[in-house]
């Protein structure tokens, strides 16, 4: 998953669906450079990772942010950054007493 | 300690008040890298070897610790794999991928700045983040908040 948001179109994606919502192909492709089809194949890789759905809406699909799974991401890395954290503050400690 | 937020690796950083050559043998040093880590490793680190343990926290003294070592380079720079989340003994890891962790070293006024990377969470699976966070449940990552209130104090 995290492979998933490792490319920056795809983030881009993510932030737009984030700031403006669900939003269709069209509108995801607009105004930047990158074309409908590779918009298409970036969200079927965040589909395949969880990260957003398509609904369909009349004759378009529009897709939305799965806000769960990076929830989950952000979730853990922070646990680990947190342990860290704790470790580098009795390494801190041991080094600067010993 | 500065956060550096991304998507798929993790950096903190915090000013050491003590020489590089201090912090390089609390890092390098199995046994003090064991004191302040809480864990309980067996036999010294070494370049492309594999140095194993268990995790000393009370409570939690059934959880593996399975580096394996990559470069040494000395006061600057120590690299490893392992699994970031501890290890059921029942489990087999050894075909799950391992994030890296490097500890550079850096002399700045003051002492050494420490800086840990660690990389590599692309493609680690939904079950084992699940399984990171039963641990949270079951307090881990508290009770390492706890103890280092208690030796902060």
């Amino acid at each position: 998953m995290f492979a998933a948001l490792g490319d920056e179109n795809r983030l881009a994606i993510v932030a737009s669906l984030c700031a403006q919502g669900p939003l269709s192909i069209t509108r995801l492709a607009a105004g930047s450079s990158v074309t409908r089809q590779a918009v298409t194949k970036h969200l079927n890789v965040l589909e395949g990772a969880g990260l957003v759905r398509g609904i369909r809406r009349g004759r378009e699909r529009i897709w939305e942010l799965e806000p769960q799974e990076l929830e989950v991401a952000h979730r853990y890395l922070d646990q680990i950054a947190q342990r860290w954290d704790a470790a580098l503050g009795r390494l801190k400690k041991f080094v600067e007493e010993n | 300690m500065k956060l550096h937020e991304s998507t798929d690796r993790i950096e903190r950083q915090i000013l050491l008040r003590a020489s590089r050559s201090r912090v390089w043998r609390a890092i390098s040093n199995s046994d003090e890298f064991g004191a302040w880590f809480q864990a309980k490793l067996e036999g010294p680190f070494a370049a492309g070897a594999t140095t194993r343990g268990r995790v000393a926290i009370p409570g939690y003294e059934h959880l593996k610790i399975e580096m394996t070592i990559e470069r040494m380079v000395p006061e600057s720079l120590m690299s490893f794999r392992w699994h970031p989340y501890p290890a059921d003994p029942e489990t087999d890891y050894s075909s799950e991928p391992t994030t890296l962790v490097e500890l550079h070293l850096e002399e700045v006024e003051g002492g050494t700045e420490l800086t840990v990377t660690e990389s590599g969470f692309e493609g680690i699976p939904l079950a084992r983040r699940a399984e990171a966070f039963r641990m949270n449940d079951e307090g881990w990552a508290g009770q390492l908040e706890n103890i280092a209130k208690y030796v902060e104090s």
